[in-house]
């Protein structure tokens, strides 16, 4: 029972996290020890500089983006004490989109409406890995931006441009030369999403 | 007044002498002669096997408590949080490929990566290598306990009397026993410096180092087996072994003579070195020598080649790391072309942890640390020697070495570079898996375009 974190998780806290993200007891207390080994400044919140310093998520092409994730807009005073900083309980929030959907008949204790794992919302995940500015669409240029993250030198301008029209042209059904999330949906409605986004969490 | 206190007073000073005295002899007795011959009355290793039975006691008894208490009891993860899927980038790619008619770019080609980033974020091969190791069983120290509720009234009393048995019977007894080894080793090096050079200092130069260094060893109450010691290193050689702490260095040394490798230091560890240097041959690099990495190669292949001078003693991974992996071995000792003598060092955490973080702990405190922990238990393998073969690269030679050393030890054989304690990644980590989508990617436009 080695563990360097403090007894700063008290028991209301972990219950409201079960409830309202899915995970059991033991894998919040864990979690919540890997949440403190990363907080380097000891305040309890970890900022972009703490997951850039995860050598496997720095060299991540799409590390930026995924870290980005977890500092969602605005200041939802639930997750977040500043813009740049995240709390345990946003952590796990953006941790539970990973989840197993099995997992869901283990915990019957979930809150009313969409468990976070679910399909769509993992769906929305990666949606909003391609959608920078929040804006519902993804554009040719935000696409583009993406593309180029994930081959870096290795592709020329033309080629990539090429590979992002050809993407919207297949997916964009309205015309608006842009991919909303429904549209988003439906190309991949074959993808086993629930299975390539989940992480299998021990208990 | 005073007369009233007066006969109490020398009783107190006689029974202060008597203590001192019965102190001192006990100390001479069984822990100095012993060291000075090497020889072990077997104390330490009753002592440790009386504490696995009092902490497997300790565990069951916390175990109890939280039950009928229903308390959630915290498990370490050392099964992991997660379960990763060893799936390449390029098989991923293929499977998801299978359904559809085979376009270039697929939007669900994010999701490999996107699952990979975050599955590091949970649980990632290089953070958690430095910081010290989690335990499955207490050891009594609440340094390294999170459940340290109050269970039970024997329990605290027994956490009790060990703090008090650490901090007042055996820190001092330590810290005693320290000062004795590094002052014997600072006086009777520099009178071995006074002889002529030829074999009658060498044998007195390997007596007295040997026989500090089990002093110290004492002082840290360190509990080493050795195996295989017909590899020993032998001279002309270089010795490697993995990185945990200074300590490591006392460990080896107290078993076998070694030619030390550093830089020279100001203070104390100034007066050691200089001391030590006039007895046998070390080699003390000054701060600015350090950068130049010929000058190093030099000295180094200088020392190997005279057959006469000890094995050298370095550790490639240049940083300590927490004892569950070796990490990547820098190359310049392996360029030096001498044979090479592994060894690995695996720390028993549950006695002590020896692991220095060094970004969080200062020497002072480590040590203190060390010396307030019930023992230092460790196992010490020899491996065979090796030498660079046919068309091996010094590279591929250190991570041969590196392999046969994590396999031995029972350590996981990463290649992160153990600079990344303090530093960034490098750059080229990143374009390498870029260039590995780009491949899939412009690969399958080549098939289209030949179909």
């Amino acid at each position: 029972m080695g563990s360097r974190a403090s007894s700063l998780l008290r028991e209301e806290d972990i219950e409201e996290i079960k409830k309202e993200t899915g995970f059991s007891h033991s894998q919040i207390t864990r979690l919540y020890s890997r949440f403190h080994s990363l907080d380097k400044g000891e305040n309890g919140a970890l900022s972009r500089e703490d997951f850039q310093r995860i050598p496997e998520l720095a060299i991540n092409p799409l590390g930026d983006r995924i870290i980005n994730a977890f500092f969602p807009e605005g200041t939802n005073k639930k997750y977040t004490a500043r813009e740049d900083q995240v709390n345990f309980r946003g952590f796990m929030r953006t941790l539970a989109h990973f989840r197993p959907v099995e997992d869901n008949e283990k915990n019957k204790d979930l809150t009313s409406g969409e468990p976070l794992n679910s399909r769509t919302n993992k769906l929305h995940f990666a949606f909003q890995l391609y959608d920078l500015d929040r804006d519902d669409k993804i554009s040719r240029d935000e696409l583009l931006q993406v593309l180029r993250m994930m081959v870096g030198v290795n592709i020329s301008d033309e080629q990539l441009g090429s590979i992002a029209d050809r993407t919207i042209q297949e997916a964009d059904t309205n015309g608006d030369m842009c991919i909303s999330f429904s549209e988003f949906t439906k190309v991949l409605e074959k993808v086993d999403v629930e299975q390539k986004m989940s992480i299998r969490f021990l208990h | 007044m005073e007369s009233y206190l007066f006969p109490f007073d020398s009783l107190i000073c006689m029974l202060l002498g008597i203590s001192f005295t019965v102190w001192f002899t006990l100390l001479l007795v069984f822990i100095i002669v012993p060291a000075i011959f090497g020889v072990s009355f077997g104390i330490r290793r009753v002592y440790m096997k009386s504490l696995i039975k009092l902490f497997e006691w300790a565990t069951l008894r916390m175990e109890r408590g939280a039950k009928e208490k229903n308390q959630h009891l915290y498990k370490p993860y050392s099964n992991g949080i997660i379960a990763k899927e060893p799936v390449s980038l390029e098989q991923e790619i293929q499977e998801m490929r299978r359904g559809s008619a085979e376009p270039e770019f697929d939007m669900s080609d994010i999701f490999y990566f996107c699952r990979r980033g975050v599955e590091s974020i949970v649980d990632d091969e290089v953070t958690k290598r430095f910081t010290a190791e989690e335990l499955e069983s207490w050891n009594l120290l609440t340094r390294s306990n999170y459940n340290f509720h109050h269970i039970s009234t024997r329990l605290t009393a027994l956490w009790g009397m060990g703090v008090l048995i650490r901090y007042g019977f055996l820190l001092p007894l330590r810290v005693t026993l320290a000062f004795t080894g590094v002052g014997l080793l600072v006086v009777l090096t520099s009178i071995v410096g006074l002889f002529p050079n030829g074999r009658m200092k060498n044998y007195l130069s390997d007596k007295v180092h040997l026989m500090c260094y089990r002093i110290c060893v004492r002082a840290l109450t360190a509990i080493i087996t050795y195996h295989d010691s017909e590899n020993k290193p032998k001279n002309g050689g270089i010795c490697v072994a993995n990185h945990t702490s200074p300590i490591d260095v006392i460990i080896l040394a107290s078993d076998g003579c070694y030619a030390m490798v550093g830089q020279v230091h100001g203070g104390l560890m100034g007066v050691i070195q200089r001391a030590m240097v006039k007895a046998c041959p070390h080699i003390w690099f000054e701060r600015s020598e350090v950068k130049d990495r010929h000058l190093v190669a030099k000295r180094l292949s200088d020392h190997v080649a005279d057959e006469s001078k000890l094995p050298i003693l370095i550790f490639p991974e240049g940083t300590c790391i927490n004892n569950t992996s070796v990490m990547m071995f820098k190359k310049g000792s392996f360029e030096i072309g001498c044979t090479v003598y592994p060894v690995a060092i695996k720390y028993d955490p549950r006695f002590g942890d020896a692991f220095w973080n060094s970004s969080k702990f200062g020497m002072v405190n480590y040590l203190l640390h060390m010396m307030s922990s019930w023992a230092i238990v460790c196992s010490v393998w020899y491996l065979p020697p090796m030498s660079r073969m046919e068309g091996e690269d010094a590279v591929q030679f250190a991570n041969r070495v590196k392999a046969a050393i994590a396999r031995k030890g029972g350590l996981a054989d990463l290649l992160w570079d153990g600079g990344l304690k303090r530093g960034k990644v490098k750059e080229v980590f990143k374009e390498e898996q870029q260039k590995l989508y780009s491949k899939v990617l412009v690969g399958s436009s080549e098939d289209r375009s030949r179909s």
